[in-house]
């Protein structure tokens, strides 16, 4: 068995769901690689190479690749698939957009979002926003997976010496170009990857109580800040800020939700916090049914207080 | 230019979805059915789109068993011009429909596909851009802004960490996020004409495609739940047990 890893990275740095993916890979066992593919991206394939259990780091430096287009990045892994009997990728917004391309061409199923490995051809995912866990099997040639980061734990940074091997043509499909990017600019960690999320929900009344009450206790807690669905509708806060079955999965050591009631959809994307904190004045609010620690409180009062006890 | 939309016939997103009790399916026997939420958003833009003069039919599609018509009438009732049931009583992944929606893209010569970026049942969010990669076009995903022109689309798309803006050349399939539009409702007045709009049923052996499904499912189990913990009295206190018995401040 031959696993291929698609990289996440921003170009010059990977991204640590790389190493979350790299150990679903190593849940599934043999020889791994690595795909960096990117423009002006060696300082990530260098990083890469470092990756425990990791035997190549194939770098497809290239142009078209700037912007992480599904259509190029689809083709190119289409390419290298033959020479594997996985490929795995994060189920990131970029992953989830080639992968199935990918899976299309190869006329193979694709599997979203495992969160386990079963065995090599059988894997467990969610479904009906978590509400339920699907194992299934395949008898596919190429198995084209894209792994929950959140269900695995990062792998560690060093300790391999991964040989690399330049990938010399890409293509350019001139289907898509990207003409801009907003990408939000936060000294605050990353929502997915962070140790403690402070969330926020319809119950902070507006934008201005989001940042008022949130903020501070991030900053004690050096916290990522989340929102329901709701407080994203709201306008309180922008989309990327939402967690849930259609935002973000998170499995932070300390989850604190403010003033969010906990609508099916909103627990699919925390409950795998390792300890979740719930402050709500409705006592009957569905949070608390998934909560360590409940406090039933006004926020107005109880979270300035619990700022400033930290 | 002819918009297709996929709608599929999911479980009402209100209702909590139970395993089967011998653990080999999900119980849907009974209860209430609703189109998924994602397809209402692309259903919603693509009579946008032909409201603003840029598309002259939408067209909607189901695949699935003979109650998908009610998705159907549901499609129709709120605005599109036709339908067509794929009717099969056989499970369908998301590859299979795909090839299913190819061979009606082409039938139809449609230039557009406006699809849900995920189905709330299965959460695969794959059929949007298996169809484009089987069809050769170009995809837009997650897509909160859409813009047409003559030959192409300017989509600005929910990304991890913001937005993107991305040029694709049309034709091309889109999957809807969220936030790109909210959809009307059906009005009684249309829910009455949308029963006389056409519905046409077709078979996947007549589409000439295979739909053998490619994935066995082994099992459906409720996760590990999680339960629910204590109720603390002060602010005091919660910062007490965190501190002293979870340990994660």
């Amino acid at each position: 068995m031959t696993i291929l890893v698609i990289a996440e990275h921003d170009h010059r740095h990977l991204k640590s769901a790389t190493r979350h993916v790299l150990s679903a890979a190593h849940a599934v066992g043999g020889d791994v690689h690595i795909l960096v593919a990117g423009h002006s991206c060696s300082p990530a394939a260098e990083a890469a190479r470092t990756l425990p259990g990791v035997t190549q780091v194939l770098l497809a430096d290239h142009v078209s690749l700037t912007a992480d287009g599904a259509e190029n990045l689809g083709h190119l892994v289409l390419r290298l698939a033959p020479s594997y009997t996985h490929i795995l990728s994060a189920s990131s917004a970029v992953g989830k957009s080639f992968m199935p391309r990918v899976a299309a061409l190869l006329d193979v199923a694709q599997i979203s979002d495992i969160v386990r490995v079963d065995a090599t051809d059988t894997f467990t995912r969610p479904i009906y926003a978590g509400a339920l866990w699907a194992t299934v099997h395949t008898q596919d040639p190429i198995k084209v997976v894209t792994v929950r980061v959140t269900a695995f734990e990062a792998c560690a940074e060093t300790g391999g010496h991964a040989a690399l091997t330049p990938i010399p043509e890409v293509a350019e499909s001139g289907l898509s170009t990207r003409q801009s990017i907003a990408l939000s600019v936060s000294t605050r960690p990353e929502l997915e990857g962070a140790r403690v999320v402070v969330s926020g929900g319809r119950g902070l009344g507006s934008a201005e109580r989001y940042k008022e009450l949130l903020e501070p206790l991030a900053d004690k807690l050096q916290a990522a800040l989340g929102a329901s669905r709701a407080a994203v509708d709201l306008g309180y806060v922008p989309n990327d800020y939402q967690v849930g079955q259609t935002g973000k999965i998170v499995a932070p050591d300390l989850y604190i939700a403010v003033g969010i009631s906990g609508a099916i959809q909103h627990l699919a994307g925390m409950k795998s916090a390792r300890v979740i904190v719930a402050i709500n004045s409705d006592p009957e609010a569905a949070i608390f049914t998934v909560a360590d620690y409940g406090l039933v409180a006004d926020l107005n009062s109880a979270v300035p207080e619990l700022t400033a006890a930290l | 230019m002819k918009i297709l939309v996929p709608v599929k016939r999911v479980l009402d997103y209100n209702i909590k979805a139970r395993a089967k009790a011998d653990g080999l399916g999900v119980e849907l026997a009974g209860l209430k059915m609703a189109m998924n939420p994602f397809d209402e958003i692309a259903l919603e833009e693509a009579l946008r789109l032909k409201e603003r003069g840029a598309a002259t039919e939408v067209i909607a599609v189901s695949c699935g068993a003979i109650a998908c018509q009610d998705t159907l009438r549901t499609a129709l009732a709120l605005g599109a011009d036709r339908a067509i049931l794929v009717s099969t009583e056989c499970e369908l992944q998301p590859l299979a429909v795909a090839k299913l929606l190819r061979v009606l893209v082409n039938r139809e010569e449609a230039g557009l596909v406006i699809c849900g970026k995920q189905a709330i049942d299965d959460d695969a969010g794959q059929t949007g851009q298996i169809l484009a990669a089987l069809l050769g076009w170009s995809q837009a995903t997650f897509a909160s802004q859409v813009t047409l022109e003559a030959n192409h689309a300017t989509v600005t798309r929910e990304i991890d960490g913001g937005l993107e803006t991305i040029v694709v050349q049309m034709p091309a399939v889109i999957t809807t996020d969220l936030r790109l539009n909210e959809p009307r409702y059906a009005t009684l007045p249309n829910i009455m004409k949308a029963k006389k709009k056409p519905l046409e049923t077709v078979t996947p052996d007549a589409l000439n495609v295979d739909i053998a499904p490619r994935l066995m499912l082994i099992k459906v189990v409720e996760p590990p739940a999680r339960v629910a913990g204590i109720r603390v009295a002060t602010v005091a206190e919660l910062v007490d047990k965190l501190k002293n018995e979870a340990r994660v401040i």
